[in-house]
Order: C-alpha cells, then structure tokens, then sequence
C-alpha cells in the first residue's frame, strides 16, 4: 500500500513524538503540545475562514480558569475539569463570536480584543481567580481513573493523545463538507452569498469550533501544569498564537504545530542563554516572515506541490 | 359560438406572467441618484437584456434585484412577493442566481470545488463538520456535467484563481447555472472573453433560458450589442438612472433618443 505524503509525513512525526520523552523533557513537550492544539484551533479562524481573532487567549485562558477551579474547588476529575473548562470555552465563543462576526476585517479583530480583554479584567478582579497569583496548586489526580497525571511522562502521552484527537478533529473540520462552505466563504464572501449561504452562521459555526479546541488546550494545560495563570489570559498571549501560526504556516494543518514548537523550543532554549527572548524571537519571527511568505511549511508545502 | 380554450378545460396560468418587478426604485449615494423612479418589468421565459452607457446604472439595479444595495426607497417584487427586505441569501434560495461584473470565483478551490459548492447548497450536509468530504462525492457528477457545459471539463482540477479570465467567467455562469436557478441575472457575461468563448457563452445562455420548458428568465447587462441584438427578446436602455427606452431590439435601433445617447448627438 502506497501512503500519500501527508500519512507518512503524519506517521513520522507521530513516532518521533512517541519517542521523544526519551530525548526531551516531558514538561517541555507537553507545553509545545498544548500550544501546538491552540495555534491549530486558532488557524481553524485564520486559515481556513479569513478571521483574524485577537482575542483567542480568553478561550486558551479562560478554559484553564475554569479547568483549574473545577478540579481544585469542585474536585472534579481530570477528564470532566477539561470538559468543563472546553465547554465554557465553546459557551464563550458563541458569545463573543456572535458580536465580533459582524465586522470584518481590523473592526473584528478588535473587537475580539475589547472582548479578551475585558475578561481579562473580571479574571484579575473576581474573587475566585486568585487575582495575580492566579489558581495554583491544582490537583492533577489520574486521568479517567487509569493514567497518573503526576508522573511526568504518563501525562505527556495523555496530553500526546489529546493534541492529536484536537489536530485530527481540526483536519476533519477543515476537510468537511462545513470546511468546503467555510473555506468558500473565506475566498470571496459575497459570490458565497449570492450563492444562497448566510455567510455570518458559517463564521460563527468556525468561531465556535475554534474557541472549544483552543479551550481544549488550555483546560489541559492548567491541569498538567497544576496552575492557571492571567499570563493565560492576557493580550501577549493572544499575540503569541498569531505568531505561532504566521511562523508554520497559515491554512495548513501541520504549520500551527509547526510553529508552537519552534517558539516554545525557542523560548526555552534561550531563557538560560542571558539573551533578551522577545528580541531574539522577534527578530526570528521577522526573518521567517520575509523569507518564508507562506510560513515554513506552507512554503515547504508549496516547494513540494503537497497539501500539508 | 365561444372559444373552448376560454370556457372548458382548466388553464395552466402562471402565478404571474411578470417574474421580476420593481416599483419606483431609486438608489441614491449621498446625493446622487444611480438609479431613480424605476418602474422595471421582466416577463416570465424571457431574455431581457439591461444596455446602456457607462454610468448608466445599470449594475446598480443588479445589485438592488439580489439585495447586495438596499434601495433608498422602492419596492421589489418577485413572482408577486415583496422581497425588498430580504437578504441576499434569501433571494438566492428563491431561486434567483447571479454573476458579478468582476468574474466571482473561489480561488483556492477548484473549478470542481467551485461548481460543487453551489450544489452543496441544497444538501443537508452543508453543516456538516463531522464528515468526510468523500460524501460530497456524489456531487461530482453534476459538478463535471456543469463544467462541460462552459467547457472547463478538462480543468477541473485546476485551482479557479489560475484559470485565465474568460474561464472565471465560464466558471462562473456553471456555479450560477448549479444553482438551477428560476431567474438567472448575469451582468456582462462575455466581458473579456475572446471570440470563441463568447459564441459558446451565447449559445449556453440561450440553451439556459429554454430549460425548464422556457420559464427559465435571464437578466442580463452587457455591452455586446451584437449578442444582445441576437439573444434579446426584450430590451431595456437605462439613462442616468431612468429607462430612455424599451422594447425589442428592432424597437431599440430605431429610437432616436437612443441614437442620441449612444452616438452623442444632439448633446454639445
């Protein structure tokens, strides 16, 4: 049987990361990982549907919040905190969704941002979020009662297998007849309406779906890490993912993926080096940017002639 | 002695012998008026071509018909319905279909994929997120049927913003002809297609307008006045925003105001 070159590629990847805790540290993996997840749900908007959303932190953040509270307070297990925490995230997406969809462009992004921040603000102010500390200490217990998501390199494989489920989920999406529709609408918004869709249930249809995934992540993040913090929440963040996505690539499934892992790796690899992060990875994103226009896999997607 | 066709037998009469209608139409932008007063009939089954000069507003009108412009005021009526208010969505699933002046196409997707998202409208599965696209698959067939209709079969698979300018618009009448739709509008079908494509593009036309056992309208704008003169059962000749003229061609040739205003005479 002859595999396509996405499958292979898919394969290797997926063996190189089960490998990987081998060679890397767990914590470190798992927290490209739960990016990965983010930037991918965020591209889902970008890439595949032209929004720009500056606000996708509240989701990534809001989720871990809301993951974090329900397995310290409530005592919830692993798999229902993230439940909990993905399903505000969908809750919150249809909200800010249904007000931002109806401007385009920058006034979009915009008002993702206004939104994001304002929950920003009812994070650092409500009672229940520990303000600047955040919530810390939270619980990590066993994952469906079965997987010890204290033991470093358990939880990775769990966060593993979660991350895959949102990326194949995500190239579901995008390879569906909604993902069709969708990718129409991004095309040419007007020709898609003349064609009988109502272009803004599509939009907000993408949003939604967008927000659970990257709540998603976040909800898994808090739990991993035990902690949910404002940096979470805040606009960097928000930034951060946009980044992430330009970095690998927009309108590609791999690329987000791509991305995350390049900046947290980054990241990593220069917080013990004495050089300023921001700059070097600035200067990084800059140079990525003038030299590969479509991201780097987009561009190696386009050397290739493949879809990745 | 009556004429039995008046007293027996039930009489298929159409809802409305007028498909499309407008009433005191007028659009105005900031002060000046694009199109004004417009009193705008289209009968059932016929070719009703839009001409005029530049500036005319004759794509205004277009884009009052399929609600892309709300009208300053005026109404609209569609088989006899008001569907001023409605969206432009809404009047697509009444059945009513356009092309863009500016070729509309979807870049990204293929001439395939363009024709078949047309199709897709009417399945349940537009909503879909959950599956497959293979279950569009079935679509394919009709979508290539389409194709070969404006002759694009053999492109296909071609991503729609690489096909050359005469193909977008091909394509673009396939997309609209997947919509099956009651009323076509098309607004300056053959602009920038060679000879040849505009013959085959006339002949699809007119083949579209006899479907449907000739019930099928199609509204159009262009400036091929050869093609007009040839496809037109009626034809309308709008004037800074008004109608100078109408009737058929014939008609329309022989009008002196016309004359005027296509030649320039008589204005200094």
């Amino acid at each position: 049987m002859r595999l396509s070159p996405l499958t292979s590629l898919t394969l290797v990847a997926l063996a190189l990361l089960l490998a990987a805790p081998w060679v890397v540290y767990p914590a470190f993996l798992m927290k490209a990982l739960c990016f990965a997840l983010f930037a991918a749900a965020f591209n889902l908007l970008l890439g595949y549907a032209g929004l720009l959303s500056f606000g996708h932190a509240a989701f990534f953040g809001g989720a871990a919040y809301v993951t974090a509270h329900a397995a310290k307070v409530w005592g919830w297990p692993p798999e229902l905190a993230i439940l909990g925490g993905t399903l505000a995230a969908a809750a919150l997406g249809l909200a800010m969704g249904a007000l931002a969809i109806r401007r385009q462009g920058i006034y979009f992004a915009m008002t993702t941002l206004a939104l994001a921040q304002m929950l920003f603000f009812l994070f650092l102010q409500a009672p229940f979020t520990g303000g600047e500390d955040g919530i810390q200490g939270v619980p990590q217990g066993r994952l469906l009662g079965l997987i010890d998501l204290g033991q470093p390199t358990d939880a990775y494989y769990a966060v593993l297998a979660i991350a895959a489920l949102g990326h194949l989920a995500l190239y579901r999406i995008v390879h569906s007849p909604f993902g069709q529709v969708l990718k129409a609408v991004r095309d040419n918004e007007a020709r898609a309406r003349s064609l009988g869709y109502e272009v803004d249930r599509y939009k907000l249809t993408a949003f939604v779906l967008s927000a659970t995934l990257a709540g998603l992540a976040g909800g898994t993040k808090a739990l991993v890490f035990q902690i949910a913090t404002l940096t979470d929440v805040q606009w960097q963040m928000s930034g951060e993912v946009v980044l992430m996505t330009l970095l690998g690539g927009i309108g590609t499934v791999a690329g987000p993926a791509v991305g995350a892992f390049l900046s947290v790796g980054l990241e990593s690899a220069l917080a013990t080096s004495g050089l300023p992060v921001p700059a070097v990875i600035g200067a990084v994103f800059i140079a990525c940017v003038l030299v590969f226009r479509r991201g780097l896999v987009g561009e190696i997607g386009a050397r290739l002639k493949i879809r990745l | 002695m009556t004429d039995p066709a008046m007293t027996d037998a039930p009489t298929v009469v159409p809802i409305t012998d007028v498909v499309l209608e407008t009433r005191g139409l007028t659009k105005s932008f900031r002060g000046f008026t694009a199109v004004r007063d417009l009193d705008f009939t289209v009968r059932r089954g016929t070719i009703h071509a839009l001409i005029g000069p530049n500036g005319a507003g004759k794509t205004t009108v277009f884009n009052l018909l399929t609600k892309f412009l709300a009208p300053t005021s005026g109404h609209i009526l569609h088989d006899g319905v008001d569907i001023t208010a409605a969206s432009p969505a809404a009047i697509a699933r009444r059945g009513i279909g356009r092309s863009f002046q500016i070729s509309a196409t979807f870049p990204h997707l293929t001439a395939l994929e363009n024709v078949r998202v047309a199709l897709q409208r009417r399945t349940p599965g537009r909503f879909h997120f959950w599956r497959p696209e293979s279950t569009l698959a079935a679509l394919n067939d009709r979508a290539l049927a389409l194709l070969a209709e404006v002759g694009l079969e053999a492109r296909a698979q071609e991503p729609a913003g690489t096909l050359p300018y005469g193909a977008k618009k091909a394509l673009e009448i396939a997309t609209t002809l997947a919509l099956d739709p009651d009323v076509l509008l098309l607004d300056e079908p053959l602009a920038g297609m060679g000879r040849e494509d505009v013959a085959r593009t006339a002949a699809l036309i007119r083949r579209t307008a006899q479907k449907e056992n000739g019930r099928r309208t199609v509204v159009m704008v262009e400036h091929n006045l050869g093609v007009v003169a040839d496809l037109s059962d009626r034809i309308t000749v709008l004037q800074r925003g008004e109608i100078l003229a109408e009737g058929s061609y014939a008609d329309i040739a022989a009008d002196r105001a016309v004359r005027e205003a296509y030649m320039g005479t008589g204005h200094a």
